[in-house]
């Protein structure tokens, strides 16, 4: 279908985006990449009155390592993350999830603050936000704020992003010296969203595992820190008992909701055989 | 609140300025204000890439991109591939091949191939196959797609090594 009629408004920086998210309130929608925006209003789920079109501010592109962290902009894309030298040194999980997201002409337009600002429960980068700890910033007319990233998604497209701000950078953790990191996602097709997908995160030493993150995503309302799981991975080998129990805690973290093709339990079953497979790549 | 908004750019190497609705696709813009009826509106919620052509060199969605963001980019479509003779091999093959059939999905199919083997010259069946997930073809079933672009990738290839040798 065609979308809906709307006003458009290119900002050249990140002021002049918050003076018009201000002024136009929530009859207004930020515009990056387009890559889940423009596919709502095609299909009208979604009728803004003006698109703010923040894609061409250049200060919000970018990937930049620094003393403790990884500063990645806003409206760094997908293909970005794929080719970027520094993550595939830093945080080659993050490389690898780029390569799953949709398809190579989606990841050309796609960005990373837009996927986060979205908040879509099958996207892959809320997920790993939560797994690698990540922090955002945000900007409004009022200044800026730091937002962690437990915490911000709130529920199905809801974040705790106020009205009139603008996610500014992503910040990644760099990992600690052990610190070991898996991605995977089950799909019927390539490119599509997963059926499950999930991101861990630990450090590794003495063949223990500590600090142990496990985010989850295509299985609920939000991305999801299995918690349960997370405690029953935490101090052990990961072997086959402690995954037992961490799988047995599957069902009370995620409370994973049916699609058209998988049930709930298909999904549980499925987000165990994938942890399965994600803690045994931290010890390979 | 529906305003237009004019926007510059270049199309197949040549300047267009016009002036657009907002919500105008890039898709719509290149079918109906400049003719260039290549590039066909499928799916038009990203799903099946009829509708790929390349921005700046790179592939994209002809439906989730619209006209007005694209100030001063430079957009090709299979008509300026075609004219340019840059994938005159590749259509060949195609036709070769019986790589199409009622060809809905063909231009799509050819700007994104094209795009694959300039960033993957030497790319596998499967690396190929992997490229090719975001564009559907509903009667071939790809294998004849696939044949054709690795055999251009290969003639290409061996072409570059002729070349090489002559030098």
């Amino acid at each position: 279908m065609k979308a809906p009629p709307f006003a458009y408004r290119r900002a050249e920086n990140l002021t002049a985006a918050c003076a018009l998210l201000d002024a136009h309130g929530g009859n207004a929608r930020i515009l990056a990449g387009g890559q889940s925006l423009i596919p709502t209003l095609n299909l009208r789920l979604s009728q803004p009155e003006l698109l703010i079109d923040i894609s061409q501010i250049a200060d919000l592109r970018g990937i930049r390592v620094g003393a403790n962290e990884v500063v990645i902009g806003a409206l760094t894309r997908h293909v970005d993350i794929e080719r970027s030298a520094d993550l595939a040194r830093l945080c080659p999980t993050l490389v690898e999830a780029a390569r799953h997201i949709a398809h190579p002409a989606i990841r050309n337009r796609g960005t990373i603050g837009g996927s986060i600002a979205l908040a879509d429960p099958a996207a892959e980068w809320p997920a790993a936000a939560l797994a690698f700890n990540m922090t955002f910033t945000a900007a409004s007319s009022k200044g800026e704020r730091t937002l962690s990233a437990t915490g911000f998604f709130k529920g199905l497209y809801e974040t705790a992003l106020e009205p009139g701000e603008v996610l500014k950078s992503i910040h990644v953790p760099l990992p600690a010296a052990g610190g070991k990191a898996a991605f995977g996602e089950l799909t019927r097709r390539s490119g599509d969203y997963a059926i499950a997908g999930a991101f861990v995160n630990a450090n590794l030493s003495g063949g223990r595992l500590s600090g142990v993150r496990i985010a989850f995503f295509g299985v609920a309302t939000q991305p999801v820190l299995a918690v349960g799981a997370m405690q029953a991975l935490e101090g052990t080998g990961g072997d086959a008992a402690a995954l037992s129990a961490a799988r047995a805690r599957l069902e009370a973290d995620l409370d994973p909701i049916a699609d058209l093709y998988n049930s709930r339990a298909t999904k549980l079953h499925l987000s165990g055989v994938l942890l399965g497979r994600l803690v045994a790549k931290l010890f390979a | 609140m529906d305003h237009l908004i004019t926007v510059n750019l270049k199309v197949n190497g040549t300047d267009v300025t016009k002036s657009v609705e907002p919500r105008t696709h890039l898709v719509d813009f290149l079918r109906n204000e400049l003719s260039l009826t290549g590039s066909h509106a499928g799916c038009e919620h990203g799903v099946c890439g009829a509708c790929t052509v390349l921005v700046d060199g790179e592939i994209v969605r002809g439906c989730l991109t619209l006209a007005c963001q694209l100030e001063g980019a430079h957009v090709q479509t299979v008509e300026g591939l075609t004219e340019s003779g840059a994938i005159a091999d590749l259509q060949t093959a195609f036709h070769q091949r019986n790589s199409l059939q009622c060809g809905y999905c063909t231009p799509g199919m050819l700007v994104c191939a094209s795009a694959l083997m300039d960033e993957h010259p030497q790319a596998s069946r499967e690396e190929i196959r992997e490229y090719l997930s975001g564009n559907y073809c509903r009667c071939t079933g790809y294998e004849a797609i696939v044949d054709a672009i690795e055999s251009t990738m290969k003639n290409r290839a061996a072409g570059k090594a002729l070349a090489g040798e002559d030098a």
